[in-house]
């Protein structure tokens, strides 16, 4: 009896030191959070004058009209063009890539898929000067369009490693069979693999999505004007317009953090799949 | 006879199947080509120019821009800046990723809320944190500074000051991905099978030693990955450090991607940055085999 309470209260001990290390690792998560959204309410001499964790006077959501007004959706806009155009590139050479190398034989395989892996740890600032040389070449410089080919090449070693890896679980019998139909290896791939596929391509599109949408570097290299540049780029712009006007950077940031609350609400543990994806096994 | 012709036949599909295969990955190859491989090579053949990235006077300099980046100090330094960041990710991000991933587990479906609140910071991207994190840190107004005012304190300048800014920019960072490691850990902890944990229950075992003794030493295979993934990325850092600090103040919180960035594009020393972006490459990729040896060597 002595020993069943002992264990209990321990249990119980125990308990409440995990809800006191919960609850602060969520105000530590939160507070930044708050101090964001709390914030972009406010005018711009109210946020300094009352004090950043009072409330705001009165609500209101000039900041958001401002910002809304400002040009936000052109970069709004061109993020979802630019993620669009970079995972379909993606996804279909990828999916072309993975096919022979998790189904076929062919000598030169293992080769061929080592050098695609050993991409994976690659610093991009290593290819940085010369594909700004190449953009400025092309005339694609300063544009969108100079984007998705890095995107989607820096993507494929991870996308072609979750592929391959799951396209190894087919069962081969039903592709043999299809053979046998007489189904070639192109038809194979569009009418079987990529159909049964599908779950491990949603996948990437995540974790590549995510990436993409966020990306910071080669927009920053391969843009120059407002006119071709992604959201992770309108925080320097408005802030370019509007130095002083702290409230107004932040509600800038919490528009651009929204799309991926709304999205994390609706395919929760979906996102959270996608995210991890890459990093099943190092 | 009828053997000559399977062989043939065999060689025949062979060939059809490696003519397929070369279809199918041309693609990829090419974009690989054209975006990794060439760019590489292109940044080893700048790295012994000196070159402004506009002009087109090119001059041949040979070997000195590396022999300039040997005894660059504010290289090594930055390289420094990096160790110290991969360290202390290590240290910091993965065992509260643990901890956390731990309650989560322990806690079941009633714990979600905290799940979903703990994983915000990883929806937001590095740049947004960054500026996020530059008003929150600031002397004025920032939320230390306030809270340190409230309890009759004075300002506090994390990011203003070069003996703490770096500890500062690290503590960011592990807001920022310490929900990834939990993550990563939560769905380890649910690839474990839950006869281990009932048997262990009905031994008698506590929770506590279910996860000492049990739980952890199957994750293990988990957490080195998580070490891995966590070492590649200090090394590779750039966006969050590049807008909140800009590698200041003064050189203090240089990383090896923000010094390449600013001498290159900001000072448009093309040449002597590919030789920074050349010698980060190469500096990397052989950490990353080594450690991946050490790692993965002994046991998998």
């Amino acid at each position: 009896m002595d020993i069943y309470r002992k264990a209990k209260i321990r249990k119980n001990a125990a308990w409440i030191i995990a809800m006191i290390f919960a609850g602060f690792y969520t105000i530590a998560a939160a507070v930044p959070f708050i101090y964001m959204v709390l914030n972009s309410l406010k005018g711009q001499f109210e946020m300094l004058t009352s004090g950043v964790f009072a409330l705001p006077e009165k609500v209101c959501f000039d900041n958001y009209k401002t910002v809304l007004q400002g040009g936000f959706m052109g970069y709004f806009a061109r993020s979802v063009i630019v993620t669009a155009v970079s995972l379909g590139l993606l996804l279909f050479i990828a999916a072309f890539a993975s096919y022979p190398l998790s189904r076929m034989n062919f000598k030169m395989r293992p080769v061929l898929y080592s050098l695609i892996i050993a991409c994976m740890s690659i610093p991009m600032h290593v290819t940085l000067i010369p594909v700004f040389k190449m953009s400025t070449a092309s005339g694609l410089y300063d544009t969108i369009w100079a984007l998705p080919g890095p995107y989607a090449a820096f993507a494929m070693p991870m996308s072609v490693f979750i592929l391959t890896n799951f396209m190894k679980t087919i069962p081969r019998e039903i592709e043999e069979a299809a053979e046998i139909d007489g189904c070639g290896k192109y038809r194979n791939f569009f009418e079987i693999i990529l159909p049964l596929a599908k779950s491990g391509l949603s996948t990437i599109c995540i974790y590549n999505g995510v990436t993409f949408w966020n990306e910071y570097a080669f927009v920053k290299t391969l843009t120059q004007s407002s006119a071709a540049q992604t959201l992770p780029m309108a925080m320097n712009y408005f802030r370019g317009e509007n130095s002083m006007n702290i409230p107004l950077i932040l509600t800038v940031l919490t528009l651009a953090v929204l799309p991926m609350i709304i999205l994390f609400c609706i395919l929760q543990d979906k996102l959270v799949k996608g995210m991890t994806a890459g990093a099943v096994k190092g | 006879m009828a053997k000559k012709e399977n062989i043939t036949l065999l060689r025949n599909r062979q060939k059809a199947t490696a003519k397929a295969a070369v279809v199918f990955l041309i693609p990829s190859l090419v974009l690989i080509a054209v975006f990794i491989v060439y760019p590489i090579m292109d940044t080893l053949r700048i790295s012994l120019y000196q070159w402004n990235g506009i002009s087109a006077d090119k001059v041949f300099i040979g070997l000195d821009n590396w022999k300039a980046l040997l005894k660059d100090g504010r290289f090594w330094r930055s390289f420094s800046n990096n160790i110290k960041i991969m360290i202390l990710s290590i240290l910091i991000q993965i065992p509260i990723g643990l901890l956390l991933a731990t309650f989560l587990d322990a806690g079941g479906k009633k714990c979600n809320v905290f799940k979903i609140i703990w994983f915000f910071p990883l929806l937001m991207s590095s740049v947004a944190i960054g500026f996020l994190f530059q008003y929150a840190l600031a002397t004025n107004g920032g939320l230390f500074s306030s809270i340190s005012n409230f309890f009759g304190g004075g300002n506090i300048d994390l990011l203003g000051d070069p003996h703490k800014a770096l500890y500062t920019v690290i503590g960011v960072i592990a807001w920022q991905f310490t929900p990834f490691y939990m993550v990563f850990f939560v769905a380890g902890y649910s690839g474990i099978d839950n006869d281990i944990y009932e048997s262990a229950i009905i031994d008698g075992a506590s929770r506590a030693i279910y996860v000492r003794s049990m739980a952890l030493p199957l994750l293990k295979p988990t957490i080195k990955s998580a070490c891995i993934i966590s070492l590649i990325g200090s090394l590779k850092y750039f966006d969050l450090v590049y807008v909140m600090t800009g590698g200041g103040p003064g050189e203090a919180t240089d990383l090896m991607a923000t010094y390449m960035y600013s001498k290159s594009f900001n000072y448009f020393k093309m040449g002597y940055g590919s030789a920074i972006a050349a010698g980060m490459f190469i500096l990397i990729t052989t950490i990353a085999i080594v450690i991946r040896k050490i790692l993965t060597g002994k046991e998998t």
